[in-house]
């Protein structure tokens, strides 16, 4: 029975095909992103430490503003500035609402229908949206779309190691900011070992697995994971302490603010002002 | 070469556990300016030895001393006796992306100075002139995990050449490089050599042996030094080379 035979391997595969897919499109992801923060553009072209004040002003300013159409507005400038640093709009726009309805469809379901106000739909079995239940949503879905567009502006056009020495900005504790460097240093790293051993493991698989058998291969692959990782840190804080590492880091600073970071600061700053006042 | 003794180790034995000696009584004297390699097989000991060194472990049993004082958990302790043991002696991982644990290559070369309280200034003329020793100048934003073998092994050398230390320690450095890179490497090595440094490389690869090796020392599987003395008299023995699990291109023509 072929057919039976296929479809059954063809299922039994998946456990390792969809594990190497998701590590393959993790690491493409990072690439693209990586890609994208070398081209020429606006916000490329700017202070770290500028990005990352304007973002969180920006996100703060669209937290307190109570007017869709400031919100909106905001959003539009965020896709203008996307455009302006080489970010393919259709990109930033897909990312963003195909993802958007798992992260808020559990709130904003209910809410058209359980907001009280004047009733705007009836819906078969007594149901009713209402007028604020609508504006409730529309506020919900833009605000988190601005949000996150915005920071996706902000890692899109920076390089993670970048952001990272910028925070030391907001006072974040530079120990914090190693550790955080090297979660996702070690993180890649990690993928690359885990994409090796599922590809070793795929190119001795022949035919048939059953559940059981995905689920020890997956468990073996794990521990070893994850005595390679307690390995691999013990290794890591030996090579720290033989350069000196005592328990506190020391960085260095290499940022120097330049006229035309200032000005976008400032224009930044503005927009948040003016998002906050007009959306009162 | 001058006599200055920088290590001496006084029957060192070490074990990772009980039972499961690493290292079995060894004795090693190594002088300034020095060239040593270090030759064994495979979890012979060489990296557990360069580890007790550089101070990261301790012997379960005898006595080291680096640079005229006892390397203990206690003298490293002092953070005088400690900045200037680390500012003098640095730890070439036989890992690269174990040694390269900071965001961009800037953060890594800056590292050391800086934990060892160099001024920022110097700091930054050190960085400088070490990518530029290193041919890594455009590398210098880069994040570490996005280089090749080559580079990261150059960044990993960069990291220490900041520090400038007088006493090299390499755990197998040629491991995983294409034959550019591992003549790069050795040429690397005979120039600090040149400038009096000490050199003490830990490998298994007789292919660079004779040409950075002013001494070498022999493990045996038994993670015993079971011979020491000139390349030309060690490299010839092909018995003992054979015994300790090398083996050796020249010998077998």
């Amino acid at each position: 029975m072929p057919t039976i035979q296929s479809s059954l391997s063809h299922h039994r595969a998946n456990v390792i095909d969809h594990t190497l897919h998701g590590i393959t499109e993790t690491l493409e992801r990072a690439l693209f992103a990586e890609e994208i923060s070398a081209r020429a553009g606006l916000f490329q072209s700017l202070d770290a430490r500028v990005k990352i004040i304007s973002t969180l002003a920006l996100l703060i300013g669209v937290s307190f503003s109570h007017n869709l159409w400031v919100i909106a507005a905001v959003y539009l400038l965020t896709l203008l500035f996307a455009w302006t640093s080489a970010i393919p709009a259709d990109y930033l726009i897909k990312r963003v609402w195909l993802a958007l309805p798992f992260f808020t469809g559990l709130i904003i379901v209910p809410a058209l229908f359980i907001t009280p106000g004047p009733a705007l739909f009836h819906l078969p079995f007594g149901l009713v949206i209402t007028q604020t239940g609508v504006n409730t949503v529309l506020f919900l879905l833009l605000r988190v779309s601005t949000s996150v567009s915005l920071t996706l502006l902000l890692i899109l056009t920076t390089p993670w190691n970048t952001v990272l020495s910028a925070l030391g900005v907001l006072h974040l504790p530079d120990v914090l900011i190693l550790i955080l460097g090297m979660t996702y240093r070690y993180i890649y790293l990690l993928l690359h070992v885990a994409n090796d051993m599922f590809l070793s493991r795929k190119s001795r698989t022949v035919g048939y697995l059953d559940t059981s058998d995905n689920q020890r291969m997956l468990a073996a692959v794990s521990g070893t994971l994850l005595s390679k990782s307690l390995n691999m840190s013990s290794e890591v804080y030996l090579a720290m302490q033989s350069r000196g590492f005592q328990g506190s880091i020391i960085t260095l600073k290499p940022f120097k603010m330049k006229s035309r970071d200032w000005f976008w600061l400032c224009v930044f700053l503005a927009i948040t002002a003016l998002a906050v006042f007009l959306g009162r | 070469m001058n006599e200055e003794i920088v290590f001496d180790v006084c029957d060192v034995s070490f074990a990772y556990e009980e039972q499961q000696a690493a290292l079995d009584h060894v004795n090693l004297k190594i002088c300034a300016g020095e060239s040593l390699v270090i030759l064994g097989a495979n979890g012979s000991g060489k990296s557990t030895l360069l580890k007790l060194l550089d101070g990261l472990y301790f012997p379960s049993s005898g006595t080291i001393q680096a640079l005229g004082k006892p390397l203990t958990e206690e003298t490293l302790r002092d953070d005088e006796f400690n900045f200037a043991f680390r500012r003098r002696v640095g730890l070439v991982f036989q890992d690269s992306d174990v040694q390269l644990f900071s965001a961009s290559v800037l953060d890594e070369v800056a590292f050391a100075p800086l934990q060892l309280g160099l001024a920022r200034e110097e700091v930054n003329r050190r960085i400088d002139s070490a990518l530029e020793a290193l041919r890594i100048e455009k590398l210098r934003d880069r994040a570490p995990h996005r280089l090749s073998g080559g580079e990261k092994r150059r960044v990993a050398l960069a990291s220490l050449l900041t520090l400038q230390p007088d006493v090299w320690l390499m755990d197998e450095p040629t491991t995983g490089l294409d034959p550019r890179s591992q003549s790069w490497l050795i040429e690397f090595i005979l120039e600090q050599r040149q400038q009096g440094r000490t050199m003490i490389v830990a490998t298994h690869d007789l292919s660079i042996t004779e040409e950075i090796a002013s001494t070498i020392c022999v493990f045996s599987e038994g993670h015993q030094i079971v011979a020491s003395g000139k390349p030309s008299d060690i490299l010839n023995d092909h018995d003992l080379l054979h015994r300790c699990n090398l083996s050796h291109y020249h010998a077998r023509n």
